[in-house]
């Protein structure tokens, strides 16, 4: 992998985190709460996937620590429309 | 007229009933009565807290708040009897509970071992977080332990003694781990796991007899005579919903409490839902059983409206469990297999009876390490799967398997000889959804 490559791959990922939002998909989800626990803003996302609602707390800061921690493939990326272009 | 509602039993079932109740009737009484003296939790997040991942306190998923959104009675006590005539239910300390609408969300217990000594102080099983807590205590101060049985508990048991007590046996009677659900490679992958994590296995090993000394386990005898030298036995060899009350009181009840579609029961005015409950499928014809707690979940809310004076059939959706083996991720969907396991009696937790409900199939696989996707391929559709390690697999093949996608274009290569099952999944998902 080129520097080139490094650096889009970087540039793509830190992208894809301001843009994305957690959607939980909660028939996965057992509420054992390690999203919760480990949200460096306590943010508490496990009662999101009970909800079946999109953290759209604007404090979260995508860190990808939910994400990243659930046992169940819970959570994921989505990219926001937030930063859709106007029509 | 304010009405009564009673509900016996905290786990997800009853919660999810409490809250679908509240949701159509803002007046109605409604009492939780459970002999679980933490109450309402999450049951599956006690692997986490085995493994030392979570502390106890973040089990408990329902905030103050929340609490008081439900605006519900919590009552401790067991339920002793139950008069579907009288509308009553009578505790075991004598006191009654009248209602006019009960829901029996019991749940199921661990099937304790038949061997002698299974009754021994150091024989223990997981069916609740005070099981976890004493599991944790025992395991500190063991030297050694052996776990018995299999399915997702003994796994979440073995691995979760392992984190606090160097020695752990795991022993299988067969020749793998979980073959009622995982294929040969599969087990393969786990047990490579489990062994190169420490975790001694035997296979073909079957327990005689579990040895006390003063009192405490000491050790297991072995069918061909080994003793293995233990504090500590951890037995995982099923669950058996809890149906005692119901079929005591003359309610219809076969492996579990038989219910139609609205989760009704044979008596006026009492509803079964979760473990404990056998649910009549129209679709199918059928009425099996799941130890799932998501299913457990919608049992409850399509229970919960129906009380609440509503007429909403449950619909049983494909049954899906996702869950951690020996580290790995491993989503199972639909139908997956029908191997005999002598390591289990009846249905483990987080379990199925529509996974082994597999007709004419093929199968279609492809690993690579750790990351492994089985597909069984029937004629037009693809009637169940399971995704081991990267699970990006796992979400198209929820809804391929799920809606029944017809999958004709695809199957000739995905039956091919070292097919890219997860590019042809992902393209056959892309090509029918609706996003396109």
């Amino acid at each position: 992998m080129t520097l080139t490559d490094l650096l889009r791959r970087d540039r793509d990922r830190r992208a894809a985190l301001v843009m994305g939002q957690v959607v939980p998909e909660h028939g996965r989800c057992v509420q054992c709460g390690i999203c919760s626990f480990y949200c460096p803003i306590s943010i508490d996302v496990r009662r999101r996937a009970w909800l079946g609602q999109t953290i759209t707390e604007s404090r979260c800061l995508t860190c990808g620590e939910c994400v990243a921690r659930c046992p169940r493939g819970v959570l994921r990326f989505e990219r926001s429309a937030l930063f859709e272009a106007a029509p | 007229m304010t009405t009564r509602y009673l509900i016996i039993g905290s786990g997800v079932a009853g919660i999810a009933a409490a809250e679908a109740i509240r949701q159509h009737d803002p007046r109605g009484e409604i009492t939780l009565l459970s002999d679980d003296r933490h109450g309402y939790y999450s049951r599956p997040g006690l692997a986490y807290l085995l493994t030392g991942e979570l502390p106890e306190a973040q089990l408990f998923p329902l905030k103050p708040a929340a609490w008081r959104e439900l605006g519900l009675q919590q009552a401790a006590g067991v339920a002793a009897r139950l008069e579907p005539l009288a509308h009553r239910v009578v505790l075991a300390d004598g006191a009654s509970l009248a209602y006019d609408r009960l829901l029996l969300a019991t749940g199921a217990l661990a099937t304790p071992s038949p061997v002698p000594g299974a009754g021994l102080p150091g024989v223990v099983k997981l069916d609740g977080l005070e099981d976890a807590q004493q599991l944790i205590q025992l395991a500190r101060r063991a030297r050694a332990a052996v776990v018995i049985g299999g399915g997702i508990t003994a796994l979440e048991i073995a691995e979760g003694l392992h984190a606090h007590c160097r020695q752990v046996h795991y022993l299988l009677r067969g020749e793998r781990y979980w073959s009622s659900v995982l294929d040969a490679a599969e087990s393969e992958i786990i047990m490579t796991r489990l062994a190169a994590a420490g975790i001694q296995l035997h296979t073909r090993t079957e327990a005689a007899e579990i040895i006390g000394q003063h009192g405490r386990v000491a050790g297991v005898l072995t069918t061909d005579g080994r003793r293995i030298a233990c504090d500590l036995v951890a037995v995982a060899i099923g669950v058996a919903p809890r149906v005692e009350l119901a079929r005591a009181a003359g309610l219809r009840v076969e492996r579990g409490i038989l219910t139609d579609e609205f989760l009704q029961t044979s008596a006026a005015d009492v509803f079964a839902a979760g473990d404990a409950a056998q649910v009549h499928d129209p679709a199918s014809g059928k009425a099996l059983m799941d130890t799932l707690w998501n299913v457990a979940r919608s049992h409850g809310a399509a229970a919960g409206q129906n009380m609440a004076g509503g007429r909403v059939p449950y619909v049983k959706s494909m049954p899906l469990n996702v869950t951690r083996l020996a580290g790995i991720t491993t989503t199972i969907i639909g139908a997956v297999g029908r191997w005999p396991d002598a390591d289990m009696v009846g249905l483990a937790r987080g379990d199925s009876e529509t996974w082994r409900q597999l007709g004419q199939a093929l199968v279609a696989e492809d690993q690579h390490e750790v990351n492994r996707i089985r597909l069984l391929v029937g004629p037009r559709t693809l009637l169940g799967a399971i995704v081991m390690g990267d699970q990006t697999p796992s979400r198209p093949l929820q809804r391929l398997v799920g809606e029944q996608v017809d999958i004709t274009a695809i199957r000739e290569p995905l039956l091919a000889p070292h097919a890219p099952i997860a590019a042809l999944i992902a393209q056959a998902a892309s090509g029918t959804s609706a996003e396109g």
